[in-house]
């Protein structure tokens, strides 16, 4: 009976966005207050209905309820709680309504806590969030029901792919998500703004929140993601340049731009024009993600087998949503009035030059993912663009970009004066320039890749830290007032601070992790041992041993340091048993520093086994540096400013209240 | 400076940035991208000498061997035409099975084995990879009822 109730949920959460998508959006034309707040209650129904739906299908696949095809396909009465509940979302379908349910949330949560956004713009926001909800439901409900049943009812399920049964793997699209559909938000600012046809500085204010939020959990979400495949795909590496990676990599290139040039429009009332069109291309960009994941255009590690109707209908949807948003634009944006003047050299100039480079580089990312796809169209032939392209055309954009995130903080608004900004920098430029000095000098392979990565890690931090320290007369002041004064200091000044040391922390972990990696393959038999990067590992040898669901071979190797035992770590080569899929589980000893990373592979000889070593030093600051960036987010968030339902600016647009009936 | 002006400044920045984008996008083109291939391609000299490219077909059946070393492992690729020698150092992904579809990506040596740096089996125990199942259905070897085996009768 629950998937019928699931099922009628998502007709009547799709028929509620139908009413979201009409009333609020006519209300605002015509100044009608009723109409308009009639978005509020609608946005909240669809999201207690997507809500039922979603609880309806959990409920299915937690009481492995086989009538229903897609708990069949994807799950089974073997798998432990945790996974049959992540099973939800580890498909398809499921995937499609957590997605709904995200966005109903977004949709729902601007009708809760929007009340410092003006009604009129509140109600064209809730609308176009209700216009995309409809086509998503739409497109569950015409092409990937969840809730179809299967008759005769199987006995058991086909179980859910052993890949995915993983912690990291299970929260993984939910974060995704929440950043991908985040942008939904303030791409229906950016489109109700439009349509009113005016940007004020309290728009910027608006949008810089959402876009905050959105951009926080995108980052958890890539770097779970990173982390996830970096132990579980047994390569020892972090990023692959994969299709799959990339599309969720561009929203979030052109989403930082967003969330920096949403800071000019609010604070100096320019750039108004230019930070719609980029809160327009970030959304257009995750919904270009949800259908490369989902259309299987492109060959990926993630490629699972696909449907092209499905593709198709996704294709619909992205050409109408990006193809109308641009028209838009294109119809609107010139009308807009420019705000507050300034020189080149100035905060604004520097946040612009970040937008530009984040921009170019997501146009480059975008290029090198879809170039297989043009060649082949054009039947030039079957190509694929590798990580030497992405490296050779992303790091060069990415070096200035780190450079002028060091100076940035350091430039005051409308017009600046470099030299004395590079003057306040000097000892850190020395100590940059120092840093990479002794980083080539040390190392003869890849030693400009090193230097340059290593030297932009310290400035990227070193200039972080002087920030704050002259934010708050460290040394110059007596310490008490130093204290006084950072406890003063505001909240997104402190998540801007975090989250660019947090760049320097990532580059770091990425630099050095690259450029330093040793890795050993060889054959071990019991009592072998191998030196790797000043650590002696030892093989004891291998069990059988049946756990839950698999089957597991189980390595037992010793790690000691100049003779004293460090850790036990012991790589499994499993066989889950409902499909019989095998699968490779990494062993990794970690400290803050580095890992040490064992894989276990295929029997050799009497006793011995295929055995692969990985020492890859600094490696989890990026993982690190991605959860401190994620956190300058959330410390940002807390900004009075930002808080939802701050006090009101007594000075309004009066435009800006229409008359409340 | 005025709206105009600054607008132009920046616009013209935008675009010598963008220049520097093309350029490095160009270059980064000539060595980051790798041609697909199948066996009876690489038989009909369409290869260029020494360049990486990505070799697609399927595993022939008890072709796979561990070599002396016992972390190298040889095995044939095969289009159900054709088929070439691959020798490949490391441990082998989890769904590298004889019989399904594969992607090696490395170098045809001058003795005519495929050296394979990388090799690409996916998460999808039925999965083909795309570009390999279209050049087989180019080549009329594709048999979309034989459940994953393209080659029901295939010559080796």
């Amino acid at each position: 009976m629950s998937a019928e109730i699931g099922h009628f949920a998502l007709i009547v959460a799709a028929v509620l966005a139908l009413g979201q998508s009409v009333f609020p959006m006519a209300g605002a034309a015509r100044r009608h207050g009723a109409l308009m707040s009639l978005g509020g209650t609608l946005a909240t129904g669809q999201f207690v209905f997507v809500s039922i739906a979603f609880g309806a299908l959990t409920w299915a696949f937690v009481t492995s309820d086989f009538s229903v095809a897609n708990v069949v396909q994807n799950s089974h009465s073997a798998k432990p709680l945790l996974y049959r509940i992540t099973g939800v979302w580890g498909n398809h379908e499921g995937s499609m309504v957590l997605w709904c349910l995200i966005l109903a949330l977004f949709g729902a949560c601007v009708a809760w806590f929007g009340d410092n956004v003006a009604p009129g713009l509140r109600a064209r926001v809730i609308a176009v969030q209700g216009m995309i909800g409809l086509a998503f439901l739409a497109f569950i409900l015409l092409t990937s029901n969840p809730f179809d049943r299967v008759n005769p009812m199987p006995a058991d399920g086909r179980g859910l792919n052993p890949i995915l049964q993983d912690p990291g793997l299970a929260f993984h699209p939910p974060l995704l998500y929440l950043g991908y559909v985040g942008f939904s938000v303030t791409f229906a600012f950016a489109i109700a703004a439009l349509l009113e046809g005016r940007v004020d500085a309290a728009w910027g204010r608006w949008v810089r929140p959402w876009a905050l939020a959105a951009w926080s959990f995108l980052t958890l979400g890539i770097a779970l993601g990173s982390w996830w495949a970096y132990y579980e795909l047994g390569w020892g590496g972090f990023w692959f340049w994969d299709p799959v990676e990339n599309a969720s990599f561009m929203p979030w290139l052109v989403g930082t731009a967003l969330l920096h040039s949403a800071i000019v429009a609010e604070k100096r009332d320019a750039l108004k024009s230019w930070s719609i069109l980029l809160a327009i291309l970030t959304f257009s960009l995750s919904l270009l993600g949800t259908f490369l994941v989902r259309s299987g255009v492109l060959t990926s590690v993630h490629t699972f087998a696909t449907d092209p109707e499905r593709g198709l209908f996704i294709l619909a949807i992205l050409a109408v949503t990006i193809g109308g948003a641009l028209a838009l634009y294109a119809w609107r944006a010139p009308a807009l009035k420019g705000g507050g003047l300034f020189r080149p050299i100035s905060r604004e100039g520097a946040l612009i030059v970040n937008n530009l480079l984040m921009t170019v580089a997501a146009l480059t990312v975008l290029f090198g993912t879809l170039y297989p796809l043009i060649v082949d169209a054009l039947g030039l032939g079957k190509i694929s663009v590798g990580p030497p392209y992405f490296n050779a055309t992303f790091v060069p954009l990415m070096a200035p970009l780190i450079l002028a995130m060091g100076i940035a903080p350091f430039l005051p608004w409308k017009r600046a004066d470099l030299a004395g900004a590079l003057d306040r920098l000097k000892l850190l430029v020395a100590v940059t320039v120092g840093a990479a000095a002794i980083v080539v000098f040390l190392e003869e392979r890849h030693s400009f890749a090193a230097a340059l990565g290593i030297g932009l890690a310290v400035w990227a931090i070193g200039a972080s830290v002087l920030e704050l320290a002259g934010r708050v007369r460290l040394f110059r002041a007596p310490f008490g007032e130093s204290l006084r004064r950072a406890a003063a200091m505001p909240r997104s000044a402190w998540g801007m601070t975090l989250a660019h040391a947090a760049a320097g922390v990532v580059v770091t972990g990425i630099t050095a992790s690259s450029v330093w990696q040793t890795e050993i393959v060889r054959v071990m038999k019991p009592g072998d041992r191998a030196e790797v990067a000043g650590y002696t590992v030892a093989f004891a040898g291998v069990q059988e041993v049946r756990v839950g669901n698999y089957l597991a071979r189980r390595g037992r190797f010793t790690v000691s340091e100049s003779g004293v035992a460090l850790a036990t770590l012991s790589p499994e080569k499993r066989v889950y048993l409902p499909q019989r899929t095998p699968t490779t589980e990494a062993a990794i000893r970690t400290t803050w520093f580095s890992d040490l990373y064992i894989v276990l592979g295929d029997p050799h000889g009497e006793g011995g086994h295929a055995v692969r070593l990985y020492h890859n030093p600094l490696v989890p600051w990026i993982w690190i540096g991605a959860v401190l960036m994620f956190l300058g987010g959330m410390v940002s968030l807390t900004d009075r400013r930002h808080r939802v339902g701050a006090p009101r600016r007594s000075v309004r647009p009066v435009q800006a209240r229409p008359a409340e009936a | 400076m005025r709206p105009k002006r600054r607008r132009l400044a920046f616009l013209s920045v935008g675009l010598v940035l963008l220049g520097v984008a093309v350029a490095l996008v160009l270059t980064a083109l000539e060595d980051g991208v790798t041609f697909f291939y199948t066996p009876s391609k690489v038989a009909a000299n369409e290869v260029p000498a020494g360049q990486q490219f990505r070799l697609g077909g399927l595993v022939e059946t008890g072709s796979r061997k561990t070599l002396e070393d016992g972390v190298s492992v040889a095995f044939r690729v095969t289009d159900c035409v054709r088929s070439l020698p691959v020798v490949y150092r490391g441990v082998l992904p989890d769904l590298f099975r004889e019989g399904q579809g594969v992607v090696a990506i490395g170098r045809l040596e001058a003795s005519g084995v495929f050296r394979a740096d990388t090799i690409l089996a996916k998460h999808d125990e039925n999965y083909m990879p795309k570009d390999l199942a279209d050049q087989l259905k180019e080549q009329g070897q594709w048999h979309a009822d034989g459940g994953g085996k393209p080659c029901a009768e295939a010559k080796s």
